[in-house]
């Protein structure tokens, strides 16, 4: 799917489309939904009307032309923003559908197989597929193991393993199975599947207001009343004013004008982005591969302000790794270390390669085969609860070299007439303090020394954590290892708090406890097990990876199952909601230059005796040309900036991990102060090229 | 301006600053039900009042029946005083003999004490009996005020409170209200003001000879026990018709210093009270200093548009329409001071200052009172502009809003909208309608720009609930007694309604946390931007408005025209 593939913000066809879109939106049904840009678009269908009343009463006024013809841009504008935004979206949604083909399915009925359209599947049949077929519908694997290649979704390459029970369970309509074959549970009604819930997504067809957006639309719309009483009541003011100045009262303001500064004044620039700022919310979000069910998920997102984060996966690499040897007393380091390599060569965990990689690394002691070496490889059992080699000797008998924790190293030595020194216990117990897992190696009666397995810190992810709690985040880590080796990793990895030798349970109550302190919580999850907390977490990202459970429970899933998504998903969040903050900053700040440029224009002969020209010019500061072309120029100008911030819309402002207070100074110097002074700026500008 | 003037003015300042913690903390111990020195005074009194009214103080309601007792409260203090207006002929303390009041006059300045803004269309002296003087505006200047309280105390529990529907009781708040706070006070005030030489008596009015033979009426009254509510509760409605101008309710220039004071006392101690209830005095002086710049600076413009040299007379000091007892500052500083907060009380005729300095008064009543504000009022206005400034920029720190934890969601917006456009919507709509109108414009003294901002002003004043009078324009008729009335009415429970609205709705919210990525509500950018907020929202709405009358009259001034 084309979410790796980032679609331009101007795209041709993107373009085209939405400009054709925003023209259909003019229907006044979908119009209404946007009340600012409704009102806007009364007021060109007025200007329009009195414009053409003009020409048949031989009256043609081409500012009535001018402005009617800039409010209509204004209109079409904001429709253009909100066009290219779903039609970002739409493209996606297209590259999805090719994907779902008309597959055919192999049901399961009375342990008969036959033959059904995949789009007739329901919640609770029973489907067969086997290497090259495409899976029919969202599922369960109930029985066997394949790997899959969920390309189409994911736009990863690489197939993944998907198993009955455990939590790879899940497997996703429109992907495709590789080699083996499964048995799978269809758990998704027709067209309620992941891919469908996705593409309706991705165009914004189901998108519904945000909490957020519905009080924002409020504020706008009560601005937008407050604004129409100040200049509804104007006329009988002039009214007032033009009689006390002793001029005729036809000269009182008409009807465009009205019009053109009550455009100016409603806040028509975040009016009309914000539909935009929120689909490019949703579009952000895909681009990093994370599918929220809502956008009220996005809102909460930057909202949550306390993460569980597993430490398995995102804080640490999923596996300890050697770090280190730390020899018995007269035991050389290298001849530990070249027991430790013997013992690990064929050990498969991923504990055992990194002792092969130590040995190698540290002390150049090469890998040899297990196969020439004579030797019979150990493997860890429940009940020997370790590993290691037996080597035949030249002459015949055998080394037995065994790795294990030191309780059942120490058994090994005893049983064969060895003694276990006090200071590898000392070393043992000091290494256990500091979060690691020490590893007795010894060789028939002899302990050679300790290996010291630890959980690696992920790179970079501490100076993350710092950020977050700039952010006013805080970071609890959660953890199965005994409280000691915790509070260990989480001082190394700088997350705030730590929850020790957790159960699935105890992530609930945590969330729960959180929350009834009046936090947001943020987790992301993959197994069953997790589903209750990702369903009570106020953010849940279930890992796509996960089982169904877990994927029906949270509210966004990321496609690429990385568990350090969540911080990106938090960013994401506040980048939304300061866009919109920002623009709506703006767009109130703004009406401070379009009074300074229409009050003077329209008030200009008001007491003006015989000179014509009356004492309010002097609120002229901007000097413009003359009263029409300073009107003309504020409702240009108004109409111009909504396509000039439709590509910051898109984009997001941009966002640095910082605290409240420096990311307010920074947004409101720019879009407070700068909303100011812009368009001074920007009508002087208009106002200069409309009078050369 | 002289150095003394600066001194005085600074001295002000300095003993606002200083009192409003004293003050502050005295109220909010009223209030949290801590021990307090008064306790012992009034204790008896307050008990036995529950008894009488069968209330428990301790049953709290919410919001929507603690909307309908503050109303209930209202409506029957706006039918006791309307009718003893229409029968003061027959009830007793009528020494002169002053006949019934007419019932749209009545109506009018029943609606202006009860809504705390004592605007008078009439003139006390001869409308007004010492009956309906005392026993009427007087105790409504109390209860008036206590209501602002009690509507500010509901706001702050529902701020502090999580996951519950209960504001408070209504008839406990009010009756705290006056006994502990507005009663002590007005007491040790009205002594020193009668110690000043206001006069407190029930005596006939007299009549003197004059030095030059001439015969004059001079009213008496029991005028310092009035005098002292009207400044401490900000109802600002003169004993008097020339109100705080006149020698028997303002004698000396210290009374005039301690009856200023008095405007603000309250106001701005409410803002350290909230500041403690809502468990961050930080915030509360947040808000006073927002209050205290937007006051300094309309007080400096308006000093310097008055000491300025006027081009038609050119010469210093204008001094039509002022008192020679108090001067230039002192009359500028009342004006903005009486303005600012919704006292409206005057010491100077507001009709003659210069076309600025009568913008500023104009624009601190537009504003919606917040600058300090009428008591209680004051403060929930500025809240109501404190939640839509958080609600704008609170997104910028990518957050959704939140206020003291509170999350501002769509009911609020939508409450606070209502409050801001329902003081608007009154003032320019009655504006509007009475410029253009016969009846608007008939009663005019003056006219050209001049005569619009009268009409303005006096629609400003009762929707804002001020009461001052911009004068110059004869406002006890039908038409203006009515329509008045009608913004006096709006502008209060305008307000009033939708303030309880979102204390009731904040009161069942969760509480969030402060966190470093909390927007805060306690420093000088938010001081900055709050004043942006106001300033844009509240105030570009009357530019138009503000253009056509005093901009313009300060332009044709300075080219040598006048109204």
């Amino acid at each position: 799917m084309s979410t790796k593939q980032n679609t331009s913000l101007f795209d041709r066809k993107i373009l085209l489309q939405a400009a054709k879109d925003s023209v259909i939106k003019l229907n006044p049904s979908s119009m209404i939904k946007n009340p600012v840009i409704f009102i806007v678009g009364l007021g060109s269908v007025l200007t329009t009307i009195i414009m053409f009343a003009g020409i048949l009463t031989n009256n043609f006024s081409s500012f009535n032309l001018q402005i009617a013809i800039w409010l209509w841009f204004t209109v079409l504008f904001a429709n253009f923003s909100e066009a290219i935004a779903e039609g970002r979206g739409k493209a996606q949604a297209e590259s999805l559908r090719k994907n779902r083909t008309l597959t055919m399915a192999r049901k399961i009925v009375d342990n008969q197989e036959v033959s059904a359209f995949a789009t007739d599947l329901k919640n609770g049949d029973t489907v067969i597929c086997e290497s090259g077929d495409v899976i029919p519908s969202d599922g369960e694997v109930i029985d066997g193991i394949a790997s899959v290649d969920e390309s189409a979704i994911t736009g990863e390459s690489a197939p993944v393993i998907r198993e009955s029970g455990g939590d790879r369970s899940a497997v996703t309509g429109g992907t495709k199975v590789i080699s083996d074959r499964i048995l799978i549970r269809i758990t998704s009604e027709p067209g309620n599947t992941f891919i469908d819930r996705m593409i309706s997504l991705v165009e914004g067809a189901k998108r519904q207001k945000t909490p957020n957006e519905i009080a924002l639309s409020i504020l706008l719309s009560g601005l937008s009343i407050i604004f129409l009483l100040a200049v509804a009541t104007l006329p009988a003011f002039f009214g007032y004013a033009l009689s006390a100045s002793e001029l005729p009262a036809s000269q009182n303001l008409t009807i465009p004008v009205l019009i053109a500064l009550l455009v100016c004044l409603i806040p028509t620039t975040i009016g009309g982005l914000l539909s935009a700022i929120g689909i490019s919310g949703m579009d952000r979000l895909l681009h990093r591969n994370v599918i929220a069910t809502s956008g009220r998920a996005i809102e909460a997102a930057g909202d949550v302000d306390v993460l569980l984060l597993d430490k398995t996966g995102t804080i640490t690499f999923g596996n300890r790794m050697a770090t280190d040897f730390v020899p018995a007393d007269g035991v050389t380091i290298m001849e530990l270390a070249d027991a430790a390599q013997l013992s690990s060569l064929s050990d498969e965990t991923p504990e055992g390669r990194s002792i092969v990689v130590l040995a190698k690394e540290k002390f150049d002691i090469r890998g040899r085969e297990v196969s020439q070496l004579n030797a019979t490889f150990i493997p860890f059992t429940a009940q020997s609860r370790m590993s290691g080699v037996d080597l035949k000797k030249d002459d015949g008998t055998f080394r037995h070299i065994r790795k294990g924790s030191s309780e059942t190293i120490r058994t090994f030595v005893q049983n064969n007439n060895g003694f276990f020194p006090q200071n590898i216990l000392n070393i043992v117990s000091r290494l256990s303090r500091q979060g690691a897992t020490p590893l007795v190696v010894a060789e028939d009666n002899r302990v050679l020394g300790v290996i010291h397995l630890k959980d690696i810190v992920k790179g970079g992810i501490k100076q993350r954590f710092a950020e977050l709690r700039k952010m006013g985040i805080r970071t609890v880590m959660i953890t199965g290892d005994n409280p000691l080796t915790s509070a260990a990793i989480a001082a190394e990895a700088g997350v705030d708090d730590f929850m020790a030798e957790a159960k699935p349970e105890d992530k609930l109550r945590r969330i729960r406890e959180e929350q009834a302190d009046g936090h947001l919580v943020g987790m992301i999850g993959d197994g069953t097990n997790d589903a209750p907390a990702l369903a009570q977490a106020d953010i849940g990202i279930a890992m796509n990876s996960g089982t169904q459970a877990a994927r029906e429970a949270g509210n966004m899933v990321d496609l690429d199952s990385n568990p350090t998504k969540l911080i990106e998903v938090v960013e994401v969040g506040k980048q939304l909601l300061m866009t919109r903050g920002s623009l709506t900053t703006f767009s109130i700040a703004n009406d401070v230059a379009k009074y300074f440029a229409i009050i003077p224009a329209i008030s200009i002969s008001l007491y003006s005796g015989k000179s014509g020209i009356g004492p309010l010019s002097a609120l002229n500061i901007m000097n413009l040309g003359s009263p029409q072309s300073a009107i003309l120029s504020a409702v240009i100008f108004n109409a111009i900036i909504i396509i000039l911030l439709v590509p910051l819309a898109l984009k997001g402002v941009r966002y640095k991990p910082v605290s409240a207070n420096s990311a307010l100074t920074r947004n409101l110097l720019i879009f407070g102060l700068g909303g100011i002074i812009a368009p001074f700026v920007g009508i002087k500008l208009i106002d200069i090229l409309i009078n050369m | 301006m002289k150095a003394q003037d600066l001194v005085e003015v600074v001295l002000f300042f300095v003993l606002l600053i200083g009192l409003t913690p004293i003050l502050g903390n005295y109220i909010s111990k009223v209030f949290i039900g801590n021990k307090h020195f008064m306790l012992p005074v009034f204790g008896w009194l307050e008990k036995l009042i529950y008894r009488f009214i069968k209330v428990y103080p301790d049953e709290e309601t919410n919001w929507v029946s603690y909307t309908i007792n503050l109303l209930v409260f209202n409506l029957i203090g706006f039918g006791f005083l309307f009718l003893i207006q229409l029968l003061q002929k027959y009830l007793p303390m009528n020494p002169v003999n002053l006949s019934n009041v007419s019932w749209h006059s009545a109506f009018n300045s029943s609606v202006s004490f009860v809504t705390n803004t004592n605007w008078q269309g009439y003139a006390g002296e001869t409308t007004l009996s010492y009956f309906v003087q005392m026993i009427g505006l007087t105790v409504q200047n109390f209860l008036s005020a206590a209501t602002g309280i009690a509507v500010l105390l509901a706001l702050m529990r529902g701020l502090i409170r999580k996951n519950t529907d209960k504001i408070g009781n209504f008839w406990s708040d009010i009756t705290k209200s006056t006994l502990y706070v507005l009663l002590p006070l007005s007491i040790l005030f009205a002594i020193v003001l009668v110690g000043q030489g206001v006069i407190q008596n029930f005596k006939a009015y007299e009549t003197v000879q004059t030095l030059q033979g001439a015969q004059q009426v001079i009213p008496m009254g029991p005028a310092a026990s009035q005098v002292a509510i009207k400044q401490l509760g900000t109802n600002g409605g003169g004993f008097f018709n020339s109100n705080s101008s006149h020698p028997f309710e303002n004698p000396t220039p210290f009374s005039n210093f301690l009856e200023m004071l008095a405007i603000l006392l309250i106001p701005a101690a409410l803002t350290f009270t909230y500041g403690k209830m809502v468990g961050s005095s930080r915030h509360g002086w947040t808000v006073f200093t927002v209050m205290l710049i937007l006051l300094i600076v309309g007080l400096s413009i308006s000093l310097t548009a008055e000491y300025s040299a006027n081009p038609i007379f050119g010469h210093l000091p204008l001094m039509e329409g002022k008192e020679t007892r108090f001067g230039i500052t002192n009359s500028i500083l009342w004006s903005t001071v009486t303005s600012a907060a919704s006292n409206g009380s005057v010491n100077a005729m507001h009709d003659s200052l210069s076309p600025i300095s009568g913008m500023i008064a104009l624009l601190n009543i537009m504003l919606g009172e917040i600058i300090f504000g009428g008591v209680g009022s004051g403060l929930y206005g500025m809240v109501i502009f404190i939640i839509l400034t958080v609600f704008i920029a609170g997104l910028m720190v990518g957050r959704t809003p939140e206020y003291l934890g509170k999350k501002i969601e769509a009911f609020e917006v939508q409450m606070a909208i209502i409050a801001i456009l329902s003081t608007s919507f009154a003032i320019l709509l009655f504006t509007a309608w009475a410029s253009v109108s016969k009846a608007g414009l008939s009663c005019l003294n003056n006219s050209g720009p001049h005569g619009f901002t009268e009409i303005l002003y006096a629609f400003s004043s009762a929707a804002g609930n001020n009461g001052s009078s911009f004068a110059g324009l004869n406002a006890n008729t039908f038409f203006y007694n009515l329509t008045l009335g009608f913004g006096m009415l709006i502008g209060r429970f305008g307000y009033i309604i939708p303030v309880l609205a979102i204390a009731g709705k904040m009161a069942g919210k969760k509480i969030t946390p402060l966190s470093a990525g909390t927007f805060r509500t306690d420093n000088w950018l938010f001081i900055c931007l709050l004043i942006g907020v106001i300033l844009i929202v509240g105030g570009l709405i009357f530019f138009p408005a503000l253009s056509i009358g005093p901009v313009i009259e300060n332009l044709l001034m300075k080219s040598g025209m006048t109204f």
